[in-house]
C-alpha cells in the first residue's frame, strides 16, 4: 500500500475536530488537525454557553473553547494553522493541499470544516457589513450603546444574542418571518420578561438603508402585504447557517440539497476513509455537545477502519 | 507567548506613534471582552515577530481608547487597518487566518 504520512488529518478546529483530535492524540495515532484561523470555530463568538454538561454555572464560549484547546493539547495534538485550499478523498491514500504549496497525505480524514451565519441577500447587507450589519453580537454590542437596533431570526441563537445586547442597547427589535418564537422556551420567556426587547412578527427585511455613517434604517415587508421602515444603527442577523464546504471535493462526497455533507450514525460519509462530524453534517440539530459527541464516534471509527485496513 | 514587538497605543498616542510612524503600520482594534480578538491575538504577536523592522505592529484597545475607532467609523471588532505615511491602505474586520493578515501587511511593503 501506499505510504500516507499520517494516519489521521482533521480538518477544522471547532468542537468536532477538537474533540476528534484529543480521542486521536490518546489513541496515539499518528494525527494532524488542520485550522485556518484560531481553534474553538463559532463558538469563540458565543456570549455565554448555558448548556455544555458540566459546567454547572455556564461558561462564556471563548473560554470553553480555550479549554477544549488546551484539553487536546494536553495529550500532544499536533495541529498546524493554514488555509487548505483542495481535498482528494477518493483512493486509499487522502490528500489535503495548504495555501501555501504543501501537500499532507493521510489514510483517513475526518470533516470539521463547520457553517457560518447565513447572509440576508438583501440590499445594503454586503456594503454595510462591519458598518452597522453585524453576525457578531459579543463583538459588536457594546458600540451599540443606549442606541436602537433590530435582531432578525427567532431561533435559540437570535434569542439568546438579542438578550446579551439588551446590557448595550436601549432597545431591540426582534425581526421575525412567523407569529411564534423557534427557541428554547427558557430563553423565550427571559425575553418576554425583558422590557428592552420588542418583537416584530411576521416581517421580514428587505433592504439595509444607510450612508457614510454606516446602518440607519431598515425596509420591512410584513406578510399582510404591507412595508415600513424602521429606524436602527445597528442590524444582527442570526437565520441559521450555511456550510462550510468550498474546499470539499464535491463531486466525491455526497451531500444534502444545502450543501452538508451526509453521513450515517457511526459519521461514515460515502467515501471509505472520510468522515464527518460537527456543523458540516446534514442533521437537524447543531449543537455544541454534539458535535463534540460527533467527533468522538469520528475518530473512533477512523480508528476502526485504520484497523481493518492493516 | 506575548511579543515585545507589539506596541500598546492610546488615543493621545496614535498621532505620533501611529501616524507619524516611519514604517508602515498595522493596528489591531481590540477589546478584552471580544473573543476573536483575542483568538487572533497569538497570530498578532507572530507578524511582529516576522515582520520586524519593516511594519510596525500596533494594538488599541477600543475600551479604554473610544476616540480613534469613533474617527474611523469602526463598529465591529476585531477591525485591523494598515496605515502607511499616515493613510490608510487597506482595513480587514473580523478573525481572519495568519495567510490573510500577512496579504493585508504585504499591501504596504
Amino acid at each position: 500500500m501506499e505510504q500516507a504520512e499520517y494516519q489521521l488529518i482533521i480538518v477544522g478546529g471547532g468542537p468536532a475536530g477538537l474533540t476528534a483530535g484529543l480521542y486521536a492524540a490518546r489513541g496515539r495515532l499518528r494525527a494532524l488537525l488542520v485550522e485556518k484561523g484560531a481553534t474553538g470555530g463559532q463558538v469563540l463568538v458565543t456570549d455565554w454557553v448555558d448548556n455544555y454538561p458540566g459546567f454547572v454555572e455556564g461558561i462564556s464560549g471563548f473560554g470553553l473553547m480555550e479549554k477544549m484547546t488546551a484539553h487536546a493539547d494536553r495529550f500532544g495534538l499536533e495541529k498546524k494553522f493554514a488555509n487548505v485550499t483542495s481535498l482528494d478523498l477518493a483512493g486509499a491514500v487522502k490528500t489535503v493541499r495548504l495555501e501555501d504549496g504543501t501537500t499532507l497525505t493521510a489514510r483517513t480524514v475526518i470533516l470539521c470544516t463547520g457553517a457560518r451565519p447565513s447572509r440576508l441577500g438583501v440590499p445594503g447587507e454586503q456594503e454595510l457589513v462591519g458598518r452597522g450589519v453585524s453576525y457578531c453580537a459579543t463583538c459588536d454590542g457594546p458600540f451599540y450603546r443606549d442606541q436602537e437596533i433590530a435582531v432578525v431570526g427567532g431561533g435559540n441563537t437570535a434569542i439568546q444574542e438579542a438578550l446579551h445586547l439588551t446590557k448595550f442597547a436601549r432597545k431591540v427589535t426582534v425581526i421575525h418571518r412567523r407569529d411564534e418564537l423557534r427557541a428554547t422556551r427558557i430563553l423565550q420567556e427571559k425575553a418576554f420578561a425583558n422590557d428592552r426587547i420588542h418583537f416584530l412578527w411576521n416581517a421580514r427585511v428587505s433592504e439595509i438603508m444607510g450612508g457614510d455613517s454606516g446602518v440607519e434604517g431598515l425596509r420591512i415587508s410584513h406578510n399582510d402585504g404591507t412595508e415600513s421602515t424602521l429606524a436602527v444603527t445597528g442590524i444582527f442577523i442570526f437565520i441559521g447557517v450555511v456550510p462550510n464546504n468550498e474546499v470539499l471535493p464535491l463531486d466525491q462526497l455526497e451531500t444534502d440539497g444545502s450543501g452538508f455533507v451526509v453521513t450515517d450514525t457511526e459519521m461514515r460519509t460515502n467515501l471509505a476513509g472520510v468522515f464527518a462530524a460537527g456543523d458540516i453534517r446534514s442533521k437537524n440539530f447543531r449543537q455544541i455537545i454534539n458535535a463534540a459527541g460527533e467527533g468522538a464516534t469520528a475518530e473512533l471509527s477512523a480508528e476502526q477502519y485504520l484497523g481493518s485496513q492493516a | 507567548m506575548a511579543s515585545e514587538k507589539v506596541i500598546h497605543v492610546s488615543d493621545s498616542e496614535f498621532d505620533t506613534k501611529v501616524v507619524g510612524n516611519e514604517l508602515p503600520c498595522l493596528v489591531d482594534f481590540w477589546a478584552p471582552w471580544c473573543g476573536p480578538c483575542k483568538a487572533i491575538g497569538p497570530v498578532i504577536d507572530e507578524l511582529a515577530e516576522e515582520f520586524d523592522g519593516r511594519v510596525q505592529i500596533a494594538k488599541m484597545n477600543v475600551d479604554d481608547n473610544p476616540a480613534t475607532p469613533g474617527k474611523f467609523g469602526i463598529r465591529a471588532i476585531p477591525t485591523l487597518i494598515l496605515f502607511k505615511g499616515g493613510q490608510v491602505v487597506d482595513q480587514i474586520t473580523g478573525a481572519v487566518g495568519k495567510p490573510q493578515l500577512q496579504d493585508l501587511i504585504k499591501k504596504a511593503l
